[in-house]
């Protein structure tokens, strides 16, 4: 095979029964307890009858504080959260830093029974408004859909949550 | 999506894609937007016994012993260095630890079925497990899933997350599993196919599978002459 292009291998569902394997305790602690300036995550998946996912697994990639990417002390720069029965899911971190021309943002992406790819999605921050408006990959949204990758603010928490189909299906991107 | 490897994202032979599938296209992310270096988990928490699913417990799990290795490598066939794999699945009867698995086939009080390990250098990695069992599922009269070891993977990019199975050569189910037919192209599918391995096969102990990954890698199979 020398000399070829490496052909990709394809992707499967991760299946209805991966909750004994891949979800570990600290998963959804991007930060750990107790960091000051954390933001607590919490969202729903929800299928296109309305009905909650709950055997979704939801991880996340982001820049830290200063806008840097990689691990550092207290900073993970990833997340893994299960759903629960309601869909729910939930993530501790911090709002990332600036990284230039880009609105701070939270790559997401969701497996679940039932999808045969995983689906990439981002979380942009509600009182962002100026650089959310400049922001390249958010501006390209048609207008209609963008709120629905725009977390709102629920008491002390930012509710993000994703609907697969139906009325505000959330926006999916192809990375 | 044409000229894919991956499935397509609306799949209804597969019954609980039908309402979880987005119905909208895509949108387009920019290739400079998606350059996210992959924070390598820590090293830290890999345990002694993770890459052998056989030795988890006090006693051996039941089953067919194997060893599954590999190559990890990225779209340039550069090895994919020191980036986590899990693997997960069900036991030799086709049932998996899970509460929520109802299948009625034995527990081996011997057997978890989750392992994980990290690359080496070359980007290697190496499993010994038993041979996972087919299993009934409800998604049509007479629904089994081939035998598959599910895999986790972490690229040197976001974009190059792949959860994906890993199968066994010449199992009868293949012509019957929607999830194994969703891809479209004939060849990409065969490359979930593990090959038997007379060189990684350890004499009187274990019989030996290779199956190399590729991560962002091209998605086309070449035009044959």
């Amino acid at each position: 095979m020398a000399g070829q292009t490496p052909l990709q291998t394809p992707s499967q569902t991760i299946g209805p029964f991966f909750n004994f394997a891949l979800p570990f305790d600290s998963g959804p602690y991007i930060v750990p307890d107790g960091t000051e300036g954390a933001i607590r995550i919490v969202g729903r998946v929800t299928d296109g009858a309305g009905e909650p996912v709950p055997d979704a697994l939801i991880e996340t990639w982001q820049a830290d504080a200063q806008g840097g990417f990689g691990v550092s002390a207290g900073f993970r720069g990833y997340g893994r959260c299960p759903t629960d029965a309601d869909g729910g899911f939930h993530f501790l971190t911090v709002k990332p830093g600036p990284v230039a021309g880009r609105a701070p943002h939270i790559d997401v992406i969701l497996f679940a029974r039932g999808l045969l790819l995983h689906l990439v999605t981002r979380l942009y921050f509600p009182d962002e408004e100026e650089a959310n408006a400049a922001d390249p990959v958010l501006s390209a949204v048609d207008p209609e859909r963008r709120a629905t990758l725009v977390a709102h603010k629920d008491g002390d928490t930012l509710r993000f949550d994703i609907r697969l189909q139906g009325e505000h299906e959330t926006v999916f991107f192809d990375a | 999506m044409p000229n894919s490897a991956h499935p397509p994202l609306d799949w209804p032979d597969y019954k609980s894609n039908r309402l979880r599938h987005p119905t909208k296209p895509l949108v387009p992310l920019p290739a400079a937007m998606d350059d996210l270096t992959m924070p390598v988990l820590g090293e830290d928490r890999i345990g002694a016994f993770d890459a052998d699913l056989t030795r988890q417990h006090a006693g051996e799990p039941i089953g067919e012993r194997i060893i599954v290795t590999g190559r990890v490598v990225d779209g340039t066939g550069r090895p994919v260095r020191n980036q986590l794999i899990e693997i997960w699945q069900a036991n030799s009867c086709g049932r998996y630890i899970q509460k929520n698995d109802q299948h009625p086939a034995p527990l081996d009080p011997n057997f978890t079925g989750f392992g994980r390990c990290l690359t080496d250098d070359d980007g290697g990695y190496r499993f010994v497990t038993i041979k996972p069992g087919a299993y009934p599922w409800r998604n049509h009269h007479n629904a089994w899933r081939p035998a598959h070891i599910h895999f986790s993977l972490f690229g040197t990019a976001f974009t190059h997350r792949l959860i994906t199975q890993m199968y066994f050569p010449g199992d009868p189910l293949f012509p019957y599993d929607p999830i194994y037919n969703s891809i479209q192209d004939e060849k990409a599918r065969e490359r979930l196919i593990s090959n038997f391995d007379f060189d990684t096969t350890v004499p009187e102990w274990a019989l030996g599978f290779t199956f190399d990954i590729v991560l962002g890698g091209s998605q086309a199979t070449p035009m044959e002459d």
